[in-house]
């Protein structure tokens, strides 16, 4: 099964700054996903590599992926997602707890 | 009285179910037993074509044998049945139809067998008569539907036609009752014939012969969720659920669906639910099957009642082993009874939580989709408000209490809700929309010939949406309007959230129709796996003390 690569680079409406440390969440199993957030100094953006299986999603992924970067302000960071057919409920959740995990380490 | 009596006779079923009997005379082996070789001579000797016919298909244990031996009998003599059955998960269900032994169909539930079902009407095979709710259908075998012919199933029988039908008794007394009080005729597969049996549920007077059956009666595990696949996406659901509708209302009885979602509230309620404060406040009279999952809460101790439709596949032991809680015979194993359950579930308890497939803009929910008729099962029943129900309690009272369009139906008389709580992830399976336009229902209704969406959960009837966007407090909506503005806002990243505007979307949580996980004081960071009070199958074993008796295909260690 051929796998999909999607890049992205997003801007935070107003920048807070980057995670503490890198982190891993997650297990790429099926229906779930595994982040690696760490930072990493990009002018303010945030940039996300997404490897999944499925085809046809790159708007619902960059709409996800956009709400959580207006909601943790995060910049300067980057993002890497191994994706296995998770549905965007928990691709946020993973989200958040990476960046919760991030900056509590 | 009797000079009175002008038409000649009032006894016409009981002499035309005689004349089957005595056709049937020469099959009976030792006093209501009928040898299994002999079975399909028997149904052609008291089936007639045209008959209205109830093969008993429950959720779990099915009179397989004879729907076997109805489908070998000669079509020539028996043809255009009207099969009357809760539910048709068996292939033999249907090919009943595709061999033109059968007619029309009077169904609630049709489960693996749905996309036939569809085939079959849209080809003219199968005449369909309705979709009902169980106990829709219930009544109506005591109405217009009644069974001439049963083909029922048991555990156990002796040679008079007693039945035990035990753990697992589910429809089996609301069938014979409606067949035999109308002179109808009712026969049984058992597993085992013996000379006495644990208790007697079915007395052998209602009972015309009983056949062992070459091999056990086909029962499967519907209730049983492994722990393992819970999601940390379900646990922050059920985490939302808890604090905000369990909680909110004091909701102290219930019925469960039996997604993972519902699992996931069971196995948290010793961890997140006890340190909410909630034992004894919530889930203390439930109408479930034995869900596995219940396990660590009742030995927690926060069940005081469960009454079941069914039973469930090694939770045999376990039942028996706590009659506080759960409706034990004197022989000491559960009886359970789905026309019963459904009445307390539909009549008695406060809420209904489940899940489904699809929910459309106004909050009619179905899991109809085109190409499958497969009915609902339990859920209409209880995920409706029971408009016959006059006893108040503290959650139903709450619920009526807030909705604010009351007043314009009964005035100034107060009227409690029963809480209906849909439970959905905004994107299901292969990332389809749970939250659409227009239901699926619509496309079957026309594609089957049907007078009406099949619709599982009507909008007027649902009082709360679970998402991982927040909770939506529907009976708190004035009107249409705000409905669906509440639904957008839940609605997550499916077409119909995208429409939801921002400043409405906050104008719905400062009024409290719209709450996130923030707005109730969850940390999504908390839901995780780490809260389930048991992770695994082997969890729930060690919780059981050892009475629960895993299933082969569950038994991963």
């Amino acid at each position: 099964m051929a796998l999909h690569t999607l890049e992205l680079t997003l801007e935070p409406a107003t920048a807070a700054g980057p995670v503490k440390a890198p982190t891993h969440i997650g297990v790429t199993g099926s229906s779930d996903l595994e982040v690696l957030i760490q930072p990493e100094d990009l002018s303010g953006k945030v940039s996300v590599k997404l490897v999944t299986p499925v085809t046809g999603f790159d708007a619902l992924w960059e709409r996800v992926l956009r709400k959580f970067i207006d909601e943790t302000s995060l910049s300067d960071t980057r993002i890497e997602i191994n994706d296995n057919n998770a549905t965007p409920a928990v691709v946020l959740l993973r989200l958040h707890q990476a960046y919760t995990a991030a900056n509590a380490a | 009285m009797t000079q009175h009596d002008t038409r000649k006779d009032w006894r016409t079923r009981a002499a035309d179910t005689a004349a089957r009997k005595e056709a049937a005379a020469p099959l009976f082996a030792k006093g209501k037993e009928v040898l299994a070789k002999d079975t399909v001579a028997l149904l052609e000797a008291v089936i007639r074509a045209g008959d209205v016919i109830n093969i008993e298909g429950n959720n779990q244990k099915q009179a397989d044998f004879l729907a076997d031996c109805l489908n070998q009998v000669d079509k020539s003599k028996i043809h255009d049945l009207h099969m009357v059955q809760s539910a048709v998960p068996l292939k033999s269900h249907l090919d009943l139809f595709d061999n033109g032994i059968a007619k029309k169909l009077d169904f609630a539930f049709g489960g693996p067998q749905a996309a036939r079902v569809a085939e079959f009407i849209d080809n003219g095979k199968i005449q369909l008569g309705a979709i009902h709710t169980y106990l829709e259908l219930f009544g109506r075998y005591f109405l217009d539907l009644t069974p001439r012919v049963s083909l029922v199933c048991a555990y156990k029988a002796d040679r008079k036609g007693n039945l035990y039908t035990g753990f697992n008794t589910e429809d089996t007394p609301v069938i014979v009752e409606a067949t035999k009080f109308k002179d109808g005729i009712v026969i049984a597969q058992v597993n085992e014939i013996v000379d006495e049996l644990p208790r007697v549920d079915i007395p052998g007077d209602w009972v015309d012969a009983v056949i062992e059956s070459p091999k056990p009666f086909f029962i499967e595990p519907l209730f049983t969720r492994d722990p393992a696949n819970i999601t940390d996406n379900q646990i922050l659901l059920a985490m939302m659920c808890l604090k905000g509708i369990y909680g909110e209302y004091g909701v102290t009885s219930m019925n469960h669906g039996i997604g993972f979602l519902t699992s996931a509230i069971e196995l948290i309620l010793p961890t997140y639910g006890a340190e909410l404060g909630l034992k004894g406040k919530i889930c203390t009279h439930m109408i479930i099957n034995p869900h596995p999952t219940m396990i660590p809460a009742i030995e927690e101790g926060w069940v005081e009642a469960i009454h079941c439709f069914g039973g469930e596949l090694g939770m045999e032991d376990y039942v028996a082993s706590r009659p506080d809680v759960f409706f034990i015979g004197p022989d000491g194993t559960l009886r359970s009874n789905r026309a019963f359950a459904q009445t307390a579930g539909h009549y008695a308890a406060d809420m209904f939580i489940g899940g489904t497939l699809q929910i459309d803009k106004y909050g009619n929910s179905s899991t109809a989709t085109a190409g499958r008729v497969a009915g609902f099962g339990g859920a209409p029943n209880m995920g409706c408000d029971p408009k016959g129900r006059r006893h108040p309690s503290g959650a139903w009272l709450k619920c009526g209490e807030e909705l604010p369009s009351l007043d314009s139906l009964t005035g100034s008389v107060p009227r409690g809700k029963r809480l209906v709580v849909q439970g959905v992830e905004t994107f299901g399976e292969g990332r389809k929309p749970v939250f659409v336009d227009e239901l699926d229902a619509w496309k079957l209704a026309k594609s089957a010939n049907l007078d009406i969406p099949p619709v599982m959960i009507y909008g007027d009837d649902l009082t709360h949406i679970v998402t991982e966007e927040g909770i939506a407090y529907l009976n708190r909506c004035k009107d249409m309007e705000t409905r669906m503005a509440a639904i957008r806002a839940v609605a997550g990243f499916t077409e119909i959230g995208l429409t939801a505007k921002p400043e409405e979307t906050k104008a719905l949580r400062e009024a409290g129709i719209v709450k996130t996980p923030s707005d109730l004081g969850i940390d999504p960071s908390r839901a995780t796996r780490d809260l389930l009070a048991a992770k695994n199958m082997r969890d729930l074993v060690t919780w059981s003390g050892g009475l629960y008796n895993p299933p082969a295909r569950f038994r991963n260690w």
